[in-house]
């Protein structure tokens, strides 16, 4: 009878655990799915950015969010805030649109500068990079929410967080029992 | 049950389920806000359709929290060059200036509004000295 019961309470341990697997799968693919979803929505490859640098302050600070929208049939116009990529950089950088010429054929180019900077985004470019292009555009900022970044910069600086904290979850939803 | 560690996290995961509510109403609360003062649109609105979107800061300002935002200035130089990337502006009949501002709440929506009025002039066909 006592090992019948023992025998129950492994069999239960096996289900039970799969079960847990399961829920951990359940909330890796709906975080990706809610994503992904954003993506398509807000028409940007990355629709939440946290600011990583002072050069906007005092509007943004290190560790602030911001979310993007990239809608083709808005135009970009100046004095928006945009988040764009250079080439040969991989951190996009969030400045403010300072100067903008429309050709007729309707493609634009446009002139940067951060708030804080006292000087326009030329420096920055790529060598020889004059003008931004839609192309080179992530999105436009949208939304505001401060100091929620930081913790994603707190784990990008310290690796060894970022992989205790991931530790941590795992094993507490996979060992949590309802 | 009611062992340190779970109230800690009890209290913990309240304080921050309130703090993210409060955040998304404040949020809220930014989309619906007309920050325009008055409602003299029609003689705002002299948009020239079918031109190319064309725009040059001169000049800017921040103004934080507190500070004085009523600003009287006179005499003011451009704080940016006023270049055209091409030969748009020698000869141009319709320069307008307009003020906009951009707003930075404590966390929402982030508009450029308008100011209510602006100013065109034309620049000569030739260059003075």
């Amino acid at each position: 009878m006592f090992d019948g019961f023992l025998d129950d309470l492994k069999r239960m341990n096996k289900r039970q655990f799969l079960y847990q697997v399961l829920s951990f799968g359940m909330i890796v693919s709906s975080a990706l799915m809610i994503w992904k979803g954003l993506m398509v929505f807000t028409g940007s490859e990355s629709p939440i950015v946290v600011v990583l640098s002072g050069s906007m302050e005092p509007a943004f600070h290190r560790g602030d969010l911001l979310f993007l929208t990239n809608y083709e049939e808005e135009p970009v116009r100046v004095g928006e805030i945009v988040v764009f990529k250079i080439e040969g950089r991989d951190i996009p950088i969030v400045h403010r649109v300072l100067k903008l010429h429309e050709k007729n054929n309707g493609t634009i180019k446009f002139l940067t500068k951060g708030d804080n900077n006292s000087v326009d985004d030329r420096g920055l470019y790529a060598p020889g990079q004059q003008w931004l292009e839609k192309s080179d555009m992530v999105g436009r900022a949208r939304g505001f929410l401060p100091y929620v970044g930081m913790v994603t910069i707190l784990m990008n600086e310290y690796p060894k967080v970022k992989f205790a904290v991931l530790a941590c979850l795992g094993l507490y939803v996979l060992v949590h029992r309802e | 049950m009611h062992s340190l560690l779970s109230r800690g996290n009890s209290v913990l995961a309240y304080t921050l389920s309130v703090l993210v509510t409060l955040t998304f109403a404040c949020f809220l609360s930014t989309i619906l806000v007309d920050y325009r003062t008055g409602t003299e649109m029609k003689t705002l609105k002299i948009e020239v359709k079918n031109l190319p979107e064309y725009g040059v800061i001169l000049w800017d300002k921040i103004i934080l929290r507190g500070e004085n935002a009523n600003l009287r200035l006179k005499n003011m130089r451009t704080k940016y060059y006023f270049w055209d990337d091409g030969n748009g502006l020698r000869g141009n009949k319709n320069v307008t200036l307009t003020l906009s501002y951009n707003i930075i709440p404590n966390v929402g929506r982030l508009p450029i509004v308008g100011a209510i009025g602006s100013h065109t002039f034309s620049f000569p066909s030739e260059y003075t000295r």
